[in-house]
């Protein structure tokens, strides 16, 4: 928890992290700087899902349906936030010539995926048969 | 068979000035979907306001990457890297998007 917080406080102050170790390869910060771009993508990917599920599926039933919308955004915000600290993480153990963070989320990530294509699957079964 | 003293033969600064591109193409979707959103049941006040603020949000994003493209094909060396305030500033503009969203939702 502590290393979070330091982890939020480096989002602003780049000086800190350029205090740091070594500058890398200025490759490997650009490799670094397109997986957080990769990232970001599926953030507003999944955010672009949420206002699908609200726009496009109208005849669900309104909890369904923002309760859909609301994980997909939910997952967005998550997927955001989550990208810019792996980002530094990253940042910072390449300067420090640590391993590189390891990280659950891209699992956590998929099978929240999986479990809203699962609940999509049945509510539009359900929605047609009802 | 001889390349320019400054060619980087794996394209880093292209692919990641691309890459910049691809996420523009993404927030751009996101802001579409945004305004439809806002704006499809009529008219409201409400609704205008929160595809103002999408918009916005929109432009502040198109200018961050534009501000980082810039920088990444300036033919002067090395580029530098991402400043973590940029990162944080693209982040943010994705999370508000969201909490509109969440707001139109419900």
């Amino acid at each position: 928890m502590i290393d979070f917080a330091r982890n939020v406080r480096l989002w602003f102050a780049p000086q800190e992290i350029s205090e740091e170790g070594g500058t890398p390869d200025y490759r490997f910060s650009l490799a670094n700087e397109r997986t957080f771009l990769a990232w970001l993508r599926t953030a507003l990917a999944l955010i672009g899902g949420g206002f699908a599920v609200d726009q496009f599926l109208p005849d669900l039933r309104w909890a369904w349906r923002v309760g859909l919308a609301l994980a997909l955004l939910a997952a967005g915000v998550m997927c955001s936030l989550r990208a810019v600290n792996h980002w530094v993480r990253c940042e910072r153990a390449m300067r420090q010539g640590k391993d590189l963070p390891v990280s659950r989320f891209p699992a956590l990530l998929s099978i929240a995926v999986a479990i809203v294509a699962v609940a999509m699957v049945i509510v539009v079964l359900a929605g047609w048969e009802g | 068979m001889t390349s320019p003293p400054n060619r980087d033969p794996g394209l880093q600064p292209e692919r990641t000035r691309l890459a910049w591109r691809r996420t523009t193409l993404s927030s751009t979707v996101a802001a579409v979907l945004a305004a439809k959103a806002a704006l499809h049941g009529g008219v409201t006040p409400e609704g205008v306001i929160i595809c103002a603020l999408c918009c916005a949000l929109w432009l502040a994003f198109l200018t961050l990457a534009h501000h980082r493209i810039t920088t990444l094909t300036a033919d002067s060396g090395p580029p530098p890297p991402l400043a973590p305030r940029h990162a944080t500033a693209a982040v943010l503009c994705t999370v508000a998007v969201a909490v509109c969203a969440a707001v139109l939702v419900y």
